[in-house]
C-alpha cells in the first residue's frame, strides 16, 4: 500500500498529492509516469510523474478529477492508501540523454497546457539543476485554471497566457510561441509540449513551422503500462509504436493526433464510465 | 481387467448455461469417479506418462496413493515435483503430454491423468493443514524471483525447500502472472485455484513483492549489487502482444489478445462492481487458433456477443487444446476455419465496422511441417463485426534485456539460456516463456524447477 502524504487543490478539481513510494522515487526520471490503482476494484490509472524526493522516498502526482476513477483519485484524503503505485514507466525525457556539453547550450522551450503543466515541472527542474533555464509557456482558459506556476517561477523564465486575457497573453499557447519568436527574437532547439491532445497537436504545428524540433508526451489510454496490452497503441511517422514503452514522448511533428484523439475516447459512452449507470457506490450521487 | 473399464467421463457445466457466466466449465472428478478412474492405471514398470511430462511428475506413484484411498499421501507425490497440481490438471495440454503417451491410449482411451491430478491438487487445497509441507532451514544465501508465474513460481518454491530466502518481484499488482491476467475464470478460478496454490508457495516462506518491474522499478543489476540476492531467476514471460501489422489495425475497436483478456480476467471488466470498462460488439471476431484465441472468443461470447474465430489454417492444424476447442464448439462458437484477414474495415468515425478476410486452401508443406495456407484468388469478402482480437502470439518484454548488460538474446527477443537456465551473465538464470517464447504452463514450470537445481549447484559452488 501506498500512502497519500500531502494533498492539495491547485485549480478547481486539479490536486496535487505526495504519496509514499520509495522504490518509484529511487529510480524516476523526468518524463516518466506511474500506474495508480485506488483499491482492489479500481482501474489502473497512468499519470505522469510531477516530483519526486529521492531522500524522503516521495513522489508527487496532480489529478484533475475529469471521470469515475480520477475522481475517485481526487476524493484521497492524506493517510488514505492507494492499492498500487507502479512505476517509474516508459522511458525519461530525451534531454537527459545529451552530453553535457551539448546540453548546456541547448534553448529549451517548454509548452504547458491545462493539467500538463505540473509534469514539466521535474524537467524543467532538472534543466536548472543541470544550468540550463527554460522558457515555459503555461496556458489556461482563464487566470483560475493556473497550477504550478510559482513553483515554475524557480526554475524557469515564464510566459503565461489565458484564451479570455484575464491574466499574461491573451490569446492561445500557438500565438504565444509565435509572439516569443517573431515579436521578441526568441530562438529554440527543442521543444517539450505536455497537455490535452488538441493543444499538442496544434502547438506541434506551430513549432513545426518555425522548425523547432518538439517532442510531446502522450496520455493515451493503458492497462498494464509495461507493453503487455497494446492499447497506447500510437502511429508516429506511419509506425505504430506503444507509448508505455517506446514514450511516452513522441516526435510532435510525426504523431498522428487525429488517430490519437480518437483512440483516447474509446470508452466515451461506456456505461462504466458514465457517472449516471456507473454503479459503484464510492463518492454517492 | 482394468483395461475393460471405460475412461471416467468428468461432469460439466450445460453449455447453454456456461455460455452465459464466468463459472468453471469443468467441475471434476468426485470422490467415486476419481477411485474408479485410478483403478484403470496399469501402473508400467517403465511409466511412459512420466518421460513425457515436462517435471517429470510421479504420475504412477500418485495414482497409485488415490487408488489405495491414501489422498494425502497422493498429494505428497506430487508436491515432490509440482506445487501446482490444481492449475495443471486444468491448463496442461495432457493429450499431447502424459495422456498423450499412456499405453492405454493405444488400444483404449488413456487414464485421465489430468482430472486425477486435479482432483488431488483441489483436495489440497481444501485440507491444507492436513498436509505438512515444512519449509527447509533457512541456507542464509538470497535469490530473487522476478515474475510471478509458472516458471517463478515453481523456481522459488524449489528453492524455499532447499532453505533459500526467495523473494519474487511481480510487475503487475496480482501474483500469477499468465494464470490470473491470461486465464480466464471458467477454465481456471482465480480465488478459489490460483490464489490458493499462490498462498501455498507463500507458506514455504517465499515473499513476494508486487508493483516492482524489474527493469525501470529496479534492475537486474542493483538486485545484486544493492540487495545482497546472491543469484536472479528471470521468468518474466512473453508479453508483448503481435499484430498482423494490416491496414485498419488501430481503429476503435481492434484489441490484442492480451488486452482483452487482461480487462477481462485481471481487472475483472465483466463484473459491474470493478471499473475498468471493456469495449463489445454485436460480432467479436477473434484472429488466431490457438490457446488465447479459444481464451478471448470464449470471454466475448460469455459477454454476450455473437463471437468468431478466424484462422488462417485448417481445423486438423488449430495449436489449441483439443478441450478448449471442443468446449468452444459446444458453447456455440463460429469457426472459420481457411480465412486470413487481409484489413479491418472503419466507418467515418473510425470505429470497426467488418474484417476484410480471404479464403485460404492447403498447399505444399512449410518448415513447421503443416500444409501451408494459400490464398485462393478473388475469394475477398467483409464479414461485418464492431470488435476485432488479435490472438497471434506474443514475444517477450525487452525491458529486462534492455538494462542488463551481458544477457544475451536471440533475433526473437528471447532470453539465451542452456538446458539448465543460465543465461550468459554469471549468477543470472532465466526459464519459461522468457526463453522459448510463449509455450505452456507446465513447460514454464519445468524450467522454473531446472533453473532452481542450477542455482543451488551454483551457490553451493561459489
Amino acid at each position: 500500500m501506498f500512502k497519500i502524504l500531502e494533498k492539495r487543490e491547485l485549480a478547481t478539481k486539479i490536486y496535487e498529492m505526495v504519496v509514499e513510494a520509495p522504490r518509484v522515487a529511487k529510480a524516476a526520471q523526468p518524463g516518466q509516469f506511474v500506474i495508480i490503482r485506488t483499491d482492489e476494484k479500481g482501474e489502473r490509472i497512468p499519470l505522469t510523474i510531477c516530483d519526486y524526493d529521492r531522500e524522503r522516498g516521495t513522489v508527487t502526482i496532480v489529478i484533475q478529477a475529469v471521470g469515475i476513477s480520477s475522481a475517485k483519485i481526487c476524493d484521497m484524503e492524506p493517510g488514505d492508501e492507494f492499492a498500487d503505485f507502479a512505476g517509474p514507466l516508459g522511458r525519461p525525457s530525451d534531454l537527459l540523454e545529451l552530453p553535457e556539453e551539448e546540453l548546456k547550450r541547448q534553448r529549451v522551450l517548454f509548452v504547458a497546457g491545462g493539467v500538463g503543466t505540473a509534469p514539466v515541472y521535474p524537467q524543467a527542474k532538472w534543466l536548472d539543476e543541470h544550468g540550463v533555464r527554460a522558457d515555459v509557456i503555461i496556458g489556461a482558459r482563464n487566470k483560475d485554471l493556473f497550477s504550478y506556476v510559482d513553483e515554475m517561477r524557480k526554475v524557469a523564465n515564464v510566459y503565461l497566457c489565458t484564451d479570455d486575457g484575464s491574466e499574461g497573453f491573451h490569446g492561445m499557447v500557438t500565438a504565444l510561441i509565435d509572439h516569443l519568436i517573431e515579436k521578441e527574437g526568441k530562438a529554440y532547439d527543442h521543444c517539450v509540449i505536455i497537455g490535452p491532445m488538441i493543444m499538442m497537436k496544434f502547438a506541434s504545428m506551430t513549432t513545426k513551422k518555425h522548425g523547432i524540433p518538439t517532442m510531446v508526451s502522450l496520455n493515451a489510454l493503458m492497462v498494464d503500462g509495461t507493453g503487455m496490452c497494446g492499447a497506447c497503441r500510437v502511429s508516429v511517422g506511419g509506425k505504430t509504436l506503444f507509448t508505455c514503452v517506446d514514450g511516452p514522448e513522441f516526435d510532435g511533428h510525426q504523431v498522428d493526433f487525429d488517430e490519437a484523439m480518437r483512440r483516447q475516447n474509446m470508452y466515451r459512452g461506456n456505461k462504466k464510465t458514465n457517472p449516471e449507470t456507473h454503479k459503484c457506490k464510492c463518492h454517492g450521487s | 481387467m482394468a483395461v475393460k473399464i471405460p475412461r471416467t467421463p468428468v461432469r460439466e457445466q450445460d453449455p447453454q448455461r456456461r455460455a452465459t457466466n464466468f463459472e468453471e466449465v469443468c467441475y471434476g472428478y468426485n470422490d467415486q469417479e476419481a477411485a474408479l478412474e485410478a483403478s484403470r492405471c496399469l501402473k508400467c514398470p517403465k511409466p511412459r506418462c512420466v518421460q513425457a511430462c515436462p517435471v517429470g511428475l510421479n504420475i504412477p506413484g500418485f495414482i497409485k496413493a488415490l487408488g489405495e484411498g491414501d489422498i494425502a499421501g497422493a498429494a505428497s507425490v506430487i508436491a515432490k515435483d509440482s506445487s501446482l497440481p490444481s492449475v495443471c490438471g486444468r491448463v496442461c495440454p495432457q493429450e499431447s503430454q502424459c495422456e498423450g503417451s499412456c499405453v492405454l491410449g493405444i488400444k483404449s482411451e488413456p487414464v485421465a491423468i489430468g482430472k486425477l491430478e486435479r482432483y488431488v491438487g483441489d483436495w489440497k487445497i481444501n485440507h491444507a493443514d492436513q498436509v505438512v509441507d515444512t519449509p527447509a532451514p533457512r541456507n542464509g544465501h538470497k535469490v530473487a524471483v522476478i515474475g510471478s508465474g509458472p516458471s517463478g513460481l515453481a523456481c522459488a518454491s524449489d528453492l524455499a525447500r532447499l532453505g533459500y530466502e526467495v523473494k519474487i518481484f511481480e510487475a503487475l499488482h496480482k501474483v500469477g502472472g499468465v494464470l490470473v491476467y491470461g486465464i480466464p475464470e471458467f477454465r481456471l478460478p482465480k480465488d478459489a485455484i490460483v490464489a490458493r496454490e499462490v498462498e501455498a508457495v507463500k507458506k514455504l516462506g517465499v515473499e513476494i513483492e508486487t508493483d516492482v518491474i524489474v527493469g525501470r522499478t529496479l534492475t537486474v543489476d542493483s538486485l545484486m549489487d544493492d540487495e545482497g540476492y546472491e543469484a536472479v531467476f528471470i521468468g518474466s514471460g512473453a508479453g508483448l502482444p503481435r499484430f498482423m501489422g494490416i491496414p485498419g489495425e488501430n481503429l476503435n475497436g481492434v484489441f490484442s489478445a492480451n488486452e482483452f483478456l487482461t480487462r477481462a480476467n485481471l481487472m475483472k471488466a465483466y463484473d459491474e462492481e470493478y471499473d475498468t470498462p471493456i469495449y463489445l460488439g454485436k460480432r467479436v471476431v477473434v484472429v488466431g487458433g490457438g490457446n488465447v484465441a479459444m481464451d478471448a472468443v470464449r470471454t466475448a461470447k460469455r459477454l454476450g456477443a455473437d463471437a468468431v474465430i478466424v484462422y488462417r489454417r485448417s481445423e486438423a492444424e488449430l495449436p489449441a487444446r483439443v478441450e478448449e476447442v471442443h468446449h468452444a464448439k459446444e458453447e456455440g462458437i463460429d469457426f472459420r476455419m481457411l480465412t486470413n484477414p487481409v484489413s479491418v474495415v472503419g466507418d467515418d468515425q473510425g470505429k470497426v465496422v467488418a474484417i476484410e478476410c480471404v479464403r485460404m486452401e492447403l498447399g505444399e508443406p512449410d518448415e513447421s511441417g503443416r500444409r501451408r495456407p494459400v490464398e485462393i484468388p478473388g475469394s475477398k469478402y467483409q464479414l461485418d463485426c464492431e470488435v476485432v482480437i488479435m490472438a497471434l502470439g506474443t514475444s517477450p518484454n525487452p525491458l529486462i534485456k534492455d538494462t542488463t548488460d551481458g544477457l544475451e538474446t536471440n533475433r526473437k527477443g528471447c532470453i539465451v539460456a542452456d538446458e539448465d537456465g543460465r543465461t550468459t551473465r554469471e549468477g543470472v538464470f532465466a526459464g519459461g516463456d522468457a526463453v522459448t517464447g510463449a509455450a505452456t504452463v507446465i513447460l514454464a514450470m519445468g524450467a522454473g524447477r531446472k533453473a532452481a537445481a542450477a542455482i543451488h549447484s551454483y551457490i553451493s559452488n561459489k
